[in-house]
Formats: C-alpha cells, structure tokens, sequence
C-alpha cells in the first residue's frame, strides 16, 4: 500500500470521483489553474476542463450556488479557502444547505461538500487558524466531518460525495503534509457516522479529531511508558455522533479526557461530556474532562502567543496523567 | 562559531522542502538579504535569503535533496564573527510540538479542573460507578483500599476486590471483609486448595515429636520450598558482589520524591535499582536469557521481577516491559505491584514471566547475601542495606576520606548460561547507571 | 429605459410575436385566480382561521407575463413569498395553496412546515424556499451553472423584492451569473416598500434595473403591471439565456395593494393619498379592460369566468381545511436524505 499524505488523499478522492461521475464538480477560490492554495486540486484543471471552477471572492455564492446546482442534478465540492472565511456563508449553510430537504417534506435534495481547511499552529493567526465545528455541527440537517489520516480522508470524501445531505469536511490543515499513511489503491469509502478507537486502552477515554487526534495518541504513548493505558477514540464525524461508541468507551474506563483545539467554552467537546454526564454517569470513576483552546477570539501570530494557545502533546499528557491520577 | 542555516517553512502546512539550487558556494561572501539558495516545496518555488551577512562556510544538503523544515543545511561564518543561531525556528519543524513548556508568562490551556482532594486524608468521595458497584455487590467501600487520589476508591480497587477470592491465598483469611459473606455467601471459603503432591525426596514426617508442634504448610510455603529446591538443583549458583555509592539516586529521590507524591505516587529505591538493571542487561544481554538443552533463549523483553517479602513468605510481582516505562512509570508500577501483593490482589499471570528479579534484601538491615535465582531465569540481583560509611576518594591525584551512602549488589547468576567475567560486566554497568544517576 | 406595451409588439394580431386569444384569456384566468385565492386568504385570516397571510396582489401581471414565457416542468423556478401567481402558472393549484395556508399534512411545499407562502416543489421544478430574502437568488445562479456542466437548455428564473437587491447574496449571484453568462433570469417586483422603508431608502439609483451594467448584463425596467409587456420582456430573455448569451435582470414595476403581510398595518407608514390611487394600478382591472377593448373577454364571459373560480377556490379552501394535519410523530422526518 502506498503512503501519502493528507492532502494527496483528499485530491485522490476528488480525482476519483470525478472520474466516475461527471456530475462532480469543484468550485472555489483558486482552485482551477493554481490547484488551490494548498494544491488539493493540483493537476484537476486540466483533467477535467469546465468542472474544476474558479469562484469569485465570495464565500456565501460559493456555497449559495452550489446548493443550487446540488438541486440541479449535480455533485458539486465547494473549496472554502479558509475555514476562517466561511461567515459569509453561515446563512447558506445553516438556513438553506441544511434545512432544505427538511422544509419540502424531503422533497429537495442538498447532495452538497463543503470542503474547509481549518485549525491552527501553522503561523496562521487570527483568521487562517481557527476552528469552526461547534458553529457548524450544532445544526440538524447538516453533516459535519473531520479526519485526522489520510485513508480516513480519502474514505469520508468520497462517502461525503455520495452522500445525499450537505456535509462539511473539515480538513485540518496541519495536517495536509504532517501526517503520512498508508491508503489502498483499490476504492473504498469510510462511512459517515462511525468513530474510530485509534489506541485501546483501559484507564481512561480520550476523544479527539483532527490534529488533537495525532496530539493525543502522542500523549497516550507517553502515558503507557508511565504504566498508564489510555484509549484514544477519533470522531472523524461531528454530527451524526457515534454515541454509541463513545458511551461504551467510558463506560468501559470510567473517565473521559474529550480534546479540541476550538475554544473551550461552548466548544464542541461540551456536547460530548453532557453526553457522558447523561448517559454514563453510573460508569463515572473521575470528572468528565475537556481540554480546549483557551477563551480568547482567536489565536494570535507571534510564536510564543500561537504555542500558549495550542493544545500540544505536553498538555494533553498532563491532563491525563491528572485524570488517571484521581 | 558559524550561524545555522535551516530549512526555511514556505507556507502554511508545508513540512519540507527541497533545495533546489545553492546561490553561493563555500568561501564566498554574501550579503544579508542576498539570494543564499532556491528552495522548491509543494507550495512555492522561491529564493532564500542569507540571515546576516558573512562567508558561507559549508554546504549540509546538496542540490536536489528534500529535508523536514528546520533542519541545518549550511553554516554561514558571520562577518562580525558573532556566534549565533539563524531564524528560531523550533517547534515549526513538522513532526514537532508546539507548546510543551509552560511558564508563569504562559497561559495554561483552559481546562476543567477536577476536584483535588486533600492528601492529608482519606478521600471518601465515592464517584457515581464506584457507588453503583459498591452498592450492588453490597460492599463496604471502608474496607477497600483506596489507590486514587487522596486515597480514593476507584472502579479498579472495587474490581480487584471483587476479584480477590479467586487470587488471594486461602491462608489469608483475616483479609476478607465481613461484609463479603451476604453478598456470596461462603463462596469464597468453601473449596480448600488442594495441596501440592510434596517432593517425593523430601523427607516423611511419621510421627510428631512431643515436644514439637507442626506448622502446616500453606500454599506459598509449599511454593517456595518447591521452587527454591528445584532452582538450587537445576542452576549451578554462583554470586558475586560489589559495592555502589548511592549518593546521586539519594538526591534525586530526595528531589523528586515531593513530585511524585503529588502525581499519588511514593517513589523508592526500587524503581532506580529496575532502571540500573535494564541498563546491565542492555550492556550484557545474555543475563536476560534462560538456558535449554537446545541453547540460551535470549529474551528481548525486559520483564523484571521484584521480590517482596509478606509475612507469611515472598511474592515476585513482575514489571513489564520495565525497559520501556520511565521512573514515573516504574514507581507507579512497583508501588501497584508491591500492595497488591501484600493485599493479596494480584492476578496469577503478575507473578510470571519474569525475565530478571531484583530482591531488595537489604531494607530487613541484610548488608549483602546470596539469592536463589527465579527458574528460569538466568540471575538475581541482591541489594543490600543502604549504609553510611567513610570511604577514600581520590581528586587531582589526592586520596581524601569522605562519608558515603554505600551498599553492596550481589549478583546470583546461573553459571551454565555465563562466566564470572561477563557477570561481573553486568554488575559494574548495574554499578555505573547508579553512581551515575542523572 | 422603461418598457411599456407600446414598446413592444404585443398585438395578437400584429406580426411581433403572437399570443392566441386563448392563451391571452389564459393568463387573464390565472391573474385572476391569484387575486381570488388571495382575497380568499386574508378573509380566512381575518376569520381567525388563517395564521398569517403575504399577499402577491399587485404583482398577478409581472408574475403571470414572466411565467408565460418559461416552459412548464422543464425551466426552473425560484420565486420569492409573494410568487402565488406564478407558482399557479407552472402547475401548482388552489388546493395545493390552501393546503400549505392551512399547513396541512398533503401541503405539497412542505407538508405544514414552513409558513404560508413558501410554495416549493421539485415535480414542477419550483425550488423551495426560505424567508431570509436574497438566498434563493444564488441557488438560481448555481442552478444556471450546473444546466451549464450539463449541457442542458433549462432557464432558471429567480424572483426578488426591491429591497432585496441590498442584500448581498443579490450583488454576489448576479455578478457570477454574469461572469459565466448563466442561463438566468432575475426579476426583481419593485413596489416601493421593503415592508415598511421606501425605495428611496434602499438605493441611491432610481431604478434597480441600473445596477444592471454593473454587472456586465443587461437591465430593463418594464411597467410590471402590464402582463403582456411582462411577457415580452421575459420571452426576449429567456430566449437569450437558452442561446447561451447569458442573464437578464428583469425590473418589474409593479404595486403592493395590501399591508406586506397580515400582522402588518400599512396606513402607519403609507400616505392615505398613494393607498386611494393603488386601484388605479391594479394589474387585474387594467388586463381585463384590455382584453373587453380587444374584444377577447365579454362581460358575461368575464362574470362567467369569475364564478368558476370562486367556485374552484371554495372546493380548495373546503378541501385543505378538511385535510389532516401533520402527525407529531413525523417532526423527525426528513432531518437527513436517506
């Protein structure tokens, strides 16, 4: 199996897509002949003339029309440069994309991605940085995904292409050229919904998704060298949850470590503890925990500020160490 | 010394880059700002600056090669002959984390705090699944011992004693809760352990003495009589002794020991003297092999055991993987271990597979003895009592008395597997990772 | 530029583009359907058994004209709450109206779910719609631009309130249907009032047809209560639109005859001298006296015509106010396409 990375995933997923359906298409800012600011739709221009479409600056038609053409019998992929970028679009996504199957009696159909990079510890600042799932995946109708490896990637793009209902893909872009793995060439999908137990272990749960997912099973290995065994469970999809894996998890170890880079406060990691609180409180043997970015607007440039505001291995260990301690 | 020149990060999510073509060359001179190298990544193809002005000392990585951001691919001699490092670039290197230090100028990540209880007494909260599994096996949580923080009763102290019927020896009687029998009644008594068939060459009592009494054998007697037996007959024993300055683990342990007890953790000698032995067995490795008719099986696992002495016999626990776990992990691990053992809650299989054993003789005041190895392995380490004793040390080529903390190891090995010299290698690198401890 | 009927070859007779009698007493029919099913609706609300009423009276010819000119069940259409005549044209009927007014189980827009008005369906390829104005306009554009990846020959059609052009979902589809030439058409019903703000405060320019050349398409102002003048306006761009030479905005001047809804009160903003003078630009009386000029519609015929629907709009109110209501128990339906 050869290995790539995580962006060389994603465009092998859109790749294949295209291929077999020409119903596919991608729209976004630079995406044609500059292949995107990250280069996730390098060499696509040319591969498939009139479906690789330059969008003008304007996040909300980027995903406005998009939803229309998605009624229109099409596949359509829009690229949000930025997840930071994405506010103009909120209307869209949140009141149109998400609510329009439901508000026509499951009449119309939004079979839409809407692809953004997000997440922070790239120099990126306040607005290449953030984290936006809580915003997002607190609305019904809408999917929300976020894998951390490159097979997940591949597998959920090409789910969430075939999916009839809007899903936002959240690529953490940290995560683009960082992380390395292994991906079949045969064709395969990882479906929406399920969570993945990434690190099995007995001592405490830890959730996480996107680069908080690789973070944590850094941190877990160097709990094990201290003789702590920590399970560490990625989400890959926000919403639908998979509850059920999560409950069985704690239910199983007792404690639950949930990590987000987002900040803290109304984050999403809040719906996982309350789902924990309520339905696995007989199996509690410690506080559910969250760690999270700090409650600041958002991260700042200069080094020392963008590492304060990080969740790193070191933090997470600690947090750990702490709840196996308890 | 010269300035580093690191591979610089072109863009955002970019991890490495390849050199593409050096500007300059050794020996030439260049400008601060002036082109130094072309740099290709996947984002951008670009020219790289030189940091300061100066003379290109040396080319690290040639044309054409790709490298993780922030490695060193040249040194540059400062004009003003300054030594100093170009660009900060630590924690931007792809695989690296950001973040880990953490001062009082530095935020700590928003966390949710859990309630910390006081060390100074038994922490009886007891959490919603140690209440619901007290509650239905009808236990008294008073009874448990409490592993948690604070002295707590976590959901494993409640497992391992619901689990401890099935583990614990019959002859400890006076460990099992009153409150036990309602629950599953007499469960636990009802089937006595059927005794070993003794030794066939042990000798047959066939009449008590009058002026005796029997002490039956419980069932850790037995073992150990059984075991100690067959080791001397199969092993050819031969022992071995040196003395170690302990002074530097004492310091260590006197500076970390406020720490560890913080993380719920007591941090004795033994965690040291496990790191002291995995660092003989790396040096000499057959000494974690056990010996067979078809050769010596060198183990790569290090599973070390460590002796604990009860009142009614001695147990060895094992520490797996010790090579592994670092002094956190071992002490945690030792301390797990050894109350388990005297509370008679380990599990069967934490008693094998021992590839090593220390045996910390020395804490009953023994200065140095002769142990018996653990079938099948191929030594034993004794450590004697920690004394206090005036010793010559020699500085500058002056010989000086000086107080030191000194004890003596003795190493039991199997003489079929090695020779005195090989051993005597193992003890002095068990020697040197203690007087050298850092 | 402002057109009228006389700026353009209307007659049934002349040698412009034709209309049949029948089809000219068509829309007629449909207008007046509209305004009947509309009148209906406030008499239901202010019988307490209507919750909520937005009405489209003043706007039956710009709505009617534009739809003439679309081909039913294969051009799209995304009108905005005050599209009831244009959703009659292409093939919704009053039962189908009362059912979503009385948000009934059967209401074919949305089963009871959205207020009334918002009239969706994807068999006549009406897109379903929200209340925040402007979104639909975009959807109209990305539906240009998949009939354009394709291949397809379908026209979208989009329409708008004046005070909707300030939203930014106007300027940002019009500008892409514009860079792609996209098969649209934009119509915007300008009757002066954002519910209660005047034209004047929501643009500096005199007409929205005018930020058409911004853009880089063309902009017409027509009289949007002259249902032929409307038809022809729109025949010419969807014509365009199907030739591949891109979007059309539409200006339709046309008049609010009611409040903006029925929680609203018009009189609080509205000069009682402008209220007198809307039913001198009624769209319904002006067609008919055309239609009696011409000779197409007799008074008898008119009175004739104007039974059968009150009929037709007495078997759809009794109709949907008989049909049952959604069941609870399908609040959870249709969260996620399966």
């Amino acid at each position: 199996m050869p290995e790539i990375n995580l962006l060389e995933a994603i465009r092998q997923g859109i790749d294949e897509m295209m291929a077999d359906d020409a119903r596919v298409f991608v729209f976004g800012e630079d995406v044609g002949i500059r292949g995107g600011v990250f280069r996730v739709t390098e060499g696509l221009h040319a591969k498939y003339p009139g479906r690789i479409i330059d969008a003008p600056l304007a996040e909300s038609v980027i995903v406005g029309a998009c939803i229309g053409a998605a009624m229109n019998d099409t596949l359509p992929i829009a690229e949000i440069q930025f997840a930071d970028f994405i506010a103009p679009a909120f209307n869209q996504i949140v009141q149109e994309a998400a609510r329009i199957h439901y508000r026509s009696n499951g009449d119309w159909t939004v079979p839409m991605v809407i692809r953004a990079p997000y997440g922070g510890g790239i120099h990126g600042a306040l607005y290449h940085s953030q984290s936006i799932e809580a915003f997002f995946a607190h609305v019904p109708g809408l999917k929300v995904v976020a894998p951390a490896t490159p097979y997940d990637a591949k597998g959920l793009l090409k789910s969430a292409v075939e999916d009839p209902n809007p899903v936002l893909f959240l690529e953490h872009k940290k995560t683009y050229r960082l992380i390395k793995g292994q991906v079949p060439d045969e064709d395969y999908r990882v479906p929406i919904g399920p969570a993945d137990i990434k690190r099995p272990g007995e001592d405490l749960s830890v959730f996480a998704y996107g680069l908080m997912l690789h973070y944590a099973l850094e941190a877990a290995q160097t709990l094990a060298n201290e003789g702590v065994s920590v399970e560490v469970v990625d989400l890959r999809t926000l919403r639908p949850l998979d509850t059920r894996t999560i409950l069985t998890s704690v239910r199983r170890t007792a404690k639950a470590l949930i990590v987000h880079e987002d900040n803290l406060t109304g984050g999403f990691g809040g719906e996982i503890a309350a789902l924990i609180a309520e339905h696995a409180f007989e199996h509690l043997d410690a506080p559910v925990t969250r760690l999270g970015g700090p409650d600041v607007p958002a991260m700042p440039f200069a080094k020392p500020l963008e590492d304060a505001f990080m969740p790193s291995p070191g933090k997470i260990a600690a947090a750990m160490r702490k709840l196996a301690a308890y | 010394m010269p300035t580093d020149i690191t591979m610089p990060q072109l863009g955002e999510s970019v991890t490495e880059g390849t050199v593409g073509r050096w500007l300059k060359q050794p020996g030439e001179t260049v400008a601060k700002y002036e082109p130094l190298l072309e740099v290709i990544t996947d984002k951008v193809d670009t020219e790289v600056p030189a940091p300061e002005a100066g003379t290109l000392a040396e080319i690290l990585v040639p044309e054409g090669e790709t490298v993780r951001v922030g490695t060193v691919i040249a040194r540059l001699h400062g004009s003003d002959g300054r030594a100093q490092a170009a660009g900060d670039h630590e924690g931007h290197n792809g695989g690296e984390v950001a973040g880990m230090r953490r001062d009082a100028s530095t935020p700590a990540p928003a966390v949710t705090e859990a309630p910390d209880a006081s060390p100074a007494e038994r922490n009886t909260f007891l959490s919603p699944v140690v209440a619901r599994l007290v509650a239905e096996n009808n236990l008294d949580p008073a009874l448990i011992t409490g592993s948690g923080q604070g002295g707590r009763v976590t959901k494993q102290d409640v497992l391992r004693f619901l689990a401890e019927p099935a583990m614990a020896p019959a002859s400890g009687t006076g460990l099992q809760p009153a409150s036990r029998a309602p629950a599953n009644p007499g469960a636990s008594f009802s089937a006595p352990p059927t005794s070993p068939q003794p030794a066939a060459r042990n000798p047959q009592m066939s009449a008590l003495p009058e002026d005796a009494e029997l002490i039956p054998l419980s069932p850790m007697r037995r073992a150990i009589a059984e075991h100690t037996e067959r080791s001397v007959r199969t092993s050819p024993h031969v022992t071995t002794v040196m003395e170690v300055d302990l002074g530097r683990v004492i310091a260590h342990r006197n500076a970390n020991k406020a720490a560890f007890e913080h993380q719920g953790v007591r941090l004795t000698f033994t965690p040291y003297f496990i790191q002291a032995v995995v660092a003989g067995l790396q040096a000499v490795p057959v000494l974690n092999g056990s010996f067979t008719e078809q050769g010596i099986v060198q183990h790569r696992r290090m599973h070390i055991g460590v002796a604990v002495a009860l009142d009614e016999g001695l147990l060895v626990p094992v520490v797996r993987d010790a090579d592994e776990k670092n002094l956190l992990g071992l002490a945690r691990a030792v301390n797990d271990l050894a109350e388990r053992a005297r509370t008679r809650r380990l599990q069967p299989n934490e008693t094998q597979g021992g590839t090593f054993t220390i045996t910390n003789h020395g804490t009953s005041g023994s200065l140095f003895a002769t142990p018996i190895i653990n079938q099948p392995q191929a030594g034993i380490l004794g450590v004697g009592a920690i004394v206090k004793r005036p010793i010559v040390i020699s500085q500058g080529g002056v010989d000086a008395i000086a107080i030191a903390s000194m004890s003596y190891l003795s190493l039991t090995f199997d003489h079929r597997i090695t020779d005195g010299a090989t051993a005597d290698a193992f003890l002095a690198a068990v020697q040197h990772a203690l007087e050298q401890y850092a | 530029m402002t057109l009228t009927t006389s700026d353009v070859v209307l007659s049934p007779s002349g040698d412009g583009p034709s209309l049949a009698p029948e089809t000219l007493r068509e829309m007629f029919r449909f207008m007046l359907l509209a305004r009947t099913i509309d009148e209906r609706m406030w008499l239901l609300n202010r019988g307490g058994k209507a919750p909520f009423v937005i009405s489209c009276q003043g706007h039956e010819a710009a709505q009617v004209g534009a739809a003439f000119a679309l081909t039913r069940g294969k051009d799209f259409t995304l009108p905005y709450y005050r599209g009831l005549a244009s959703v009659l044209v292409m093939g919704m009927t009053p039962t189908e109206v009362m059912l979503a007014l009385f948000a009934r189980a059967a209401d074919p827009s949305s089963g009871g779910r959205q207020m009334p008005a918002h009239y969706g369906s994807r068999r006549l390829k009406i897109v379903t719609q929200s209340s925040p104005v402007g979104t639909q306009i975009a959807h109209a554009a990305g539906i240009g631009l998949a009939e354009r990846i394709k291949g397809g020959d379908a026209v979208v059609w989009t329409s708008f309130g004046e005070g909707t052009t300030s939203q930014g979902d106007f300027h940002e589809a019009l500008n892409l249907a514009a860079i792609h030439q996209l098969p649209a058409i934009f119509q915007c019903e300008n009757n002066e009032y954002a519910i209660s703000v005047p034209q004047k405060l929501q643009m500096a320019v005199a007409n929205v047809a005018d930020r058409a050349a911004a853009y880089g398409m063309p902009g017409i102002t027509v009289d949007g209560t002259d249902v032929l003048a409307m038809y022809e306006v729109t025949r010419r761009a969807v014509e365009r639109a199907r030739r591949g030479d891109g979007p059309t905005l539409i200006e339709a001047r046309v008049v609010r005859m009611t409040a903006h809804s029925s929680d609203d009160n018009d009189r609080t903003y509205r000069p009682s001298s402008e209220l007198k003078r809307l039913r001198q630009h009624d769209p319904v009386v002006r067609f008919a006296a055309y239609l009696q000029e011409h000779d197409l519609l007799g008074e008898d015929a008119e009175r004739e015509l104007r039974q059968t629907i009150i009929a037709e709009v007495d078997a759809a109110t009794d109709a949907a106010e008989q049909a049952p209501l959604p069941d609870p128990e399908t609040l959870y339906d249709h969260v996620y396409a399966p």
